[in-house]
This record gives structure tokens, C-alpha cells and sequence, in this order.
């Protein structure tokens, strides 16, 4: 059956037949890093697009429909605006630190996409401690909003940049606790193998009420992490005009915009992939029959099907609720997620140990 | 500058929001001194979209002087052209017609009700939540259009002249406002859902801009953010113009005087609102939209004060006549500027956030607080 684990097989084969083992494998870095870079791309076009026809959907208004069929090519036509457009440096400003600190934002989130299992058998780097990786290096995008918000010389900036700080740095214990109670669960830390375990049945489905509350924990969390709507206190338009960064412009600004898109996609794959079986089709128990069925879904189309649900989710969030203020937001987490996140760890481990899941 | 004030310590953080900044709605230009998050003082600073507006009104006559005031708080247009008829009614001794007085009511209560539509909206932006403010403009519109059909404009009515109004209502003002009163009361129990519900708003506004009563009454406070701390300053019950006295409803008062408060009198005020135009709506009296009015108007020698409740309070005008076509002096008691004069007392010891919600609540309209 066509499958991206087969085209990539078949590319590997033909690698190692044409050139020796070194060249192959250097050739198929190569094409791993255009695929990212591609995704990249292609992804923050397809958010962009997504989340102004998703708002607009909320507000009774029709959105972009003007360039291209539904208006659906807006998107490439504000990045070729954004790409012609002077990326201006701000007097006093660091400039070295204000001009790596956008590519330090790419950089996160195009790292992020390597562990990622996007369909059966098919990830970029079979990563033993994928989920270890994908945690240590989201947290490396809190430099770069850091760096910001320092380097713009722009005390707005500043202030967004130490809000978020104090947010993502807060709000990552929560993810990771609910990160952890799946682990528990499955008892790996690679992805893929996280996937197969739940070949009877998402997590969701099998954990009881504690992983629903993880999963819970999990979304607040990361729409925090990701500075989302209603915790985008880090570029609060009303109070810090666009927070960190305010004196971006042109592309670097678009680095920005489309890091945070693909830093979405890639919370919301995490998601899918520990809660709801990230590319594993819709099982249940021994159904032999019911589950054949639903393996003539591919599995990349339940992997993305599942990933755009959870993004659809957070963009739902960002355009119904209003903003938390700071002290809130710091009170939300260390009284409220982290305690509740703990104790429901503890739950999940006496559920692992008795083998209590189904 | 600061610093000459006395209040900056070595390690303030001092920002300029405005005069071009998303949360002030205009050019307002606010100086912070900041603590961190934390605001220690909030100094407005004035003058950027000055018009001398007075000083031009003392050159226009009791006709034209209308026009200008349409200018200065542009969301309640119909009030301000209604107080400026008035005073001069009042000076000439002009008897209106009863058409005409229960035209202004409504179009003043249909203003009120689209002023503090989008009040809601642009608060609940201020916020952080964008969709509200598409669900306001939507009511908005219905509004809107009404007045563009009698009035032939959307913002700046200048329909109300001494003596009644400038021309008859359209034939479909009725209808359209009973479709608009129908349309209102399936939507308002949204705005509940959407906003006032909401756990995180109720969050952010409760307990934060708290002034109390007295505070409010020496910073000459009125409106919406004088009920809201539990002060009775309805001038439409207090000081009845028009045919206030003869209509039934309520002044709303919250006493909690807090943001959420101040949130919670314009919610309801809308309510009130509809319930005055639903008792006037089917009780129109026919006759003539205008008094007959000398074709020059000369108010007689001496001074002349007359207030009305627009959307934000208090406005009142003071007018000192020599007896000639045009006011010696003329004085603008705006809503906006007064109530703008209690932010630094309310701001103290709250986050930025808090500061844009609370002048959120203030419902500024920057044309009108600086003229």
C-alpha cells in the first residue's frame, strides 16, 4: 500500500545503491532539511490562511477572498509583501542579538519537527527520548523571545519579552508533568513508540479520567507556551502594542509570525500524537473487523486530521476568550495546574503499576 | 520632566502609551510611571486633537454652533445637538412641538444604545477578545441605518435644531426600529454567553479600578462611572428635560464601584434604553416636527446653563449671551474629561492590564475630552 514510509524506503534503497554510505546518508540529511524547510514554509502558509478563515468564521465575517479561489492564496501574497519589505534595524538597538534572535525562533521550531512520527513508520530522526528532545528544545524558544525583547532597545518589548519569560518558564512544568503521565503509561520515550502502544486505543480513551485531565493540563499548557491567545500576554496588543516584537518589520518579523504558527503545529502533533494516537487510526479493543476498516484510512491523514482538530481548538480558544492578566496567569499555573497536574500524575502511576488501563 | 514631579526613584520604568497606541482609542497620550508591572502613577497628557472648538462656536450662530458639537463626542452626536437646542429653547422661550420631543427622546435613547454597543465591543478589545466587537457592530448597524434614513447620516446627525427636529422621521422609522428592538433582545442574551459570563472577564474586572463614591464625586465624575460606585446622577431623573419625567424606567445603580460595576450599569442601561423607546415606538404623536422660530435666533442678555445624560455622563453647556447672534462665551462640560481625571486615582497599585480594562470602563472618547 502507498505509504510515506514506503516512498521513503524506496528513496533509501536507491541512495545506497547509486552512491556509498556516507554520500547516501548525506543526501538523505539533505533531503530531510529541504522537507523541513519546506513544511515550514508550507505550514505557516496554511495556519495563516487557516486561522484568518477560522476567525473569521467565529466573527461572522467572510475573511480573505480576494487573491485566488476563496481567497486562499492571501497568504502567499502577504509573504511576498513581507519578503520585499525592508527589515529595518532600530537605532540603539543590539544588533547582532536583534537580528539572530528571529532565526533562533525558526530554529526551535524547525528542530522540533524531527522526533514527530507524521505517519506510520515515518519520522525524520527515530529519536529513543523523542519526548525528552521535544521538551529540552521548546524551551530554548524562550532565549529567543528573551532576546527580543532586550535587543529591541523598546521598553514595550521588554516588557513582553519578561512577561514571557516568566510565562513559558512557568508553564512548562505543567506540559511536561502531562507530557510525563503518558509516558508512565506507555513506558517510552520515542514517539513512534508511543504511537504504537496505543494500537488498542488512544490514551485518552484508555487512561481513565486522569489522562483526560492530562490532556486538559496538556492544551492550557501549551497554549501558554506557544504565547496564544488568552495568554498572548507576551504581545498583548492592547497594552504592549505587539510586545516583543514591536520593532520587527518585514521578514524577520514574518520569522516571528511563522515560528509561532509552526511552534502551534507542532504542540498540537505532540498532543495528538500522546492523547489521541497521533497517526494511529481509530481503534477499539479487539474489534478485528472495525479496526481493519479504519486502517484504509492512511495513516498520515489521521495523524494531520488529528493535529488540525487540536489547532482548530486553540484557535477557537484565541478568538472567544479575553486575555488573562499577568498575575492571573502565574497564579493559574502555580496554584491551580501544577498542584492538580502532580497529584493526577501520582493517579496515573498507581493506574500504570496496577494496570488498571484497558 | 517627570522627575520634577517628585514621584520617580532611581529604577522606574516610565512609558509613553499614545498618543498612537492601540488601547486608547485615539490620540490620548497617557505617561506611566511602572514598578515593573506595577503602574505608581498615570499622568494624561492632553492637546493633540485640540479644535478650539469653543473658541469657534463664539463665532457661529445659534443655528450653526450645532454642527460643531456633532464633532466633539461623536458617538452620542444626537445628545449633544439635543442639549444645544435646548439652551437655546430655553433662553428664547420656544415651545417645541410634542412630535418633536418624543423624536428626541428616541433618537437620544437609540444613540445610547449604539454608543454603548460599541463601547462593549472596543472593551472586550481592550481585553484581548476580538470577536465581541463584531457582534456589537452587527446590532450596531441596524442603528445606524435607522438614523441614515431620517437623519441622512451615521455619525454626525446635527439633526436636532431649535425648536424640534430638522425634518420628519422616514415613513419605515417604525418598523425598523421594532425589527431593530426584536433583533436586540434575541441577540443581548449573547453578549452575556460571550463576555459577561466569561470567568476570565469576570476575573479581570472584578475589584480593580475600585473608587468609591466620594472619591468619584470630588473627581466630578458622572454617567456610568459615577452610578457604578452607587451615586444616584441620572440628569434625565435628577434634572428631567424633554419628557424624561413622563416615561417609565429605572436608574441603574451597581455600588460595588469597581470595573465590573461600571461594566454592568452600561449592560442594563441598554436594557433601559429599549424600554423607553418600546413605550414611545406606538405612541408618536402626529403634528409638526419643528416650532415655527424666528429666521435669527438671539438669545436674551445673561448666562445660560443646560445639561444632558449622553452615554458617558454629564454633558452640559454654559452659554453667556450679550443678546446678540452669536454667544459671548461658551463653555462644554464634557463627560470624558472629567471622568479621564480619575484614572490615576483608580490605576494606582494595578498592573497595565488592568489600566487598559479600566479605561475600557471609562468609555473615553478622546474628541470629547479634548475639544
Amino acid at each position: 500500500m502507498w505509504s510515506f514510509s514506503n516512498i521513503a524506503d524506496i528513496i533509501h534503497e536507491w541512495l545506497n545503491k547509486t552512491f556509498n554510505a556516507t554520500l547516501a546518508t548525506l543526501f538523505e540529511m539533505v533531503i530531510a532539511g529541504v522537507c523541513v524547510i519546506g513544511l515550514f514554509a508550507v505550514l505557516g502558509l496554511i495556519l495563516v490562511i487557516m486561522e484568518r478563515k477560522v476567525a473569521a468564521w467565529i466573527q461572522i465575517r467572510l475573511g480573505p477572498n480576494r487573491v485566488g479561489p476563496k481567497g486562499m492564496m492571501q497568504s502567499m501574497a502577504d509573504t511576498l509583501k513581507l519578503l520585499v519589505k525592508e527589515a529595518m534595524t532600530p537605532d540603539g538597538a543590539d544588533k547582532f542579538l536583534f537580528n539572530l534572535a528571529p532565526y533562533i525562533a525558526m530554529m526551535v521550531a524547525m528542530l522540533l519537527m524531527a522526533p514527530i512520527a507524521f505517519a506510520s513508520n515515518f519520522m525524520m530522526w527515530n529519536l529513543n527520548i523523542g519526548v525528552l528532545y521535544v521538551s529540552a528544545i521548546s524551551s530554548v524558544s524562550v532565549i529567543s523571545i528573551l532576546m527580543a525583547g532586550w535587543a529591541s532597545n523598546n521598553k514595550y518589548s521588554l516588557l513582553g519579552a519578561m512577561r514571557s519569560g516568566a510565562q513559558i518558564v512557568s508553564y512548562e512544568l505543567s506540559a511536561g508533568l502531562a507530557i510525563l503521565s503518558i509516558v508512565v503509561l506507555s513506558g517510552t520515550l520515542n514517539l513512534n513508540e508511543i504511537v504504537l502502544s496505543q494500537a488498542d486505543g488512544w490514551w485518552i480513551f484508555k487512561g481513565h479520567i486522569p489522562v483526560i485531565i492530562s490532556f486538559i493540563i496538556f492544551i492550557i499548557a501549551v497554549t501558554a507556551e506557544t504565547n496564544r491567545a488568552p495568554f498572548d500576554l507576551a504581545e498583548a496588543e492592547s497594552e504592549l502594542t505587539a510586545g516583543f516584537h514591536t520593532e520587527y518589520s518585514g521578514m524577520k518579523f514574518a520569522l516571528f509570525f511563522l515560528a509561532e504558527y509552526v511552534n502551534v503545529f507542532i504542540v498540537c502533533a505532540i498532543g495528538a500524537t500522546l492523547f489521541l494516537g497521533g497517526w494511529m487510526p481509530f481503534h477499539i479493543g479487539h474489534w478485528e473487523g472495525f479496526n481493519h476498516i479504519m486502517d484504509f484510512i492512511p495513516s498520515s491523514l489521521w495523524f494531520f486530521g488529528k493535529t488540525f482538530f487540536l489547532i482548530f481548538l486553540i484557535m477557537w480558544f484565541r478568538w472567544t476568550f479575553p486575555r488573562l492578566r499577568i498575575d492571573q496567569l502565574l497564579n493559574l499555573e502555580w496554584k491551580y495546574l501544577l498542584p492538580i497536574g502532580m497529584f493526577n500524575l501520582l493517579l496515573v502511576t498507581a493506574i500504570a503499576i496496577l494496570g488498571w488501563y484497558f | 520632566m517627570v522627575e520634577e514631579l517628585g514621584t520617580n526613584t532611581e529604577g522606574d520604568l516610565i512609558i509613553n502609551v499614545g498618543p498612537q497606541h492601540p488601547a486608547t482609542h485615539g490620540v490620548l497620550h497617557l505617561v506611566i510611571t511602572l514598578n515593573g508591572e506595577t503602574i505608581k502613577k498615570v499622568e494624561p497628557h492632553l492637546g493633540y486633537i485640540h479644535r478650539s472648538i469653543e473658541k469657534m462656536c463664539e463665532s457661529l450662530t445659534y443655528r450653526q454652533y450645532i454642527y460643531v458639537t456633532s464633532r466633539m463626542d461623536y458617538l452620542s452626536s444626537h445628545i449633544n445637538n439635543h442639549a444645544c437646542a435646548l439652551i437655546v429653547e430655553k433662553g428664547m422661550q420656544i415651545e417645541v412641538p410634542p412630535r418633536a420631543q418624543v423624536i428626541r427622546v428616541l433618537m437620544d435613547e437609540l444613540t445610547r444604545i449604539a454608543s454603548h454597543e460599541l463601547w462593549w465591543g472596543s472593551m472586550a478589545m481592550d481585553l484581548g477578545a476580538f470577536t465581541p466587537f463584531f457582534h456589537a457592530f452587527r446590532e450596531r448597524e441596524a442603528i445606524n441605518e435607522i438614523m441614515e434614513e431620517t437623519c441622512g447620516a451615521r455619525l454626525t446627525m446635527n439633526y436636532m435644531v431649535p425648536g424640534g427636529v430638522l425634518d420628519d422621521l422616514h415613513p419605515d422609522f417604525q418598523r425598523k426600529v421594532k425589527e431593530f428592538i426584536s433583533l436586540y433582545k434575541r441577540k443581548i442574551s449573547e453578549y452575556d454567553e460571550i463576555v459577561t459570563g466569561n470567568i476570565i472577564f469576570q476575573n479581570r474586572m472584578k475589584g480593580v479600578g475600585v473608587i468609591s463614591a466620594a472619591d468619584a464625586i470630588s473627581f466630578g465624575c458622572s454617567g456610568p462611572a459615577l452610578r457604578g460606585s452607587g451615586v444616584s446622577c441620572d440628569i434625565r431623573k435628577i434634572y428631567p428635560y424633554e419628557i424624561y419625567d413622563k416615561i417609565e424606567f429605572d436608574e441603574v445603580l451597581e455600588t460595588a464601584g469597581d470595573s465590573f460595576a461600571r461594566y454592568m450599569v452600561r449592560i442594563r442601561e441598554m436594557n433601559q434604553s429599549i424600554r423607553i423607546i418600546e413605550q414611545l415606538i406606538d405612541n408618536i404623536p402626529e403634528g409638526d416636527f419643528q416650532a415655527k422660530t424666528k429666521a435669527v435666533l438671539k438669545l436674551p442678555k445673561g448666562e445660560f446653563y443646560q445639561r444632558v445624560e449622553t452615554a458617558r455622563g454629564e454633558f452640559g453647556i454654559f452659554i453667556v449671551s450679550e443678546g446678540g447672534t452669536n454667544p459671548y462665551r461658551i463653555k462644554f462640560r464634557s463627560p470624558g474629561f472629567s471622568n479621564l481625571s480619575a484614572l490615576d486615582h483608580m490605576a494606582r497599585g494595578s498592573k497595565i492590564g488592568d489600566l487598559v480594562a479600566m479605561m475600557g470602563t471609562l468609555d473615553l472618547v478622546i474628541p470629547d475630552i479634548d475639544r
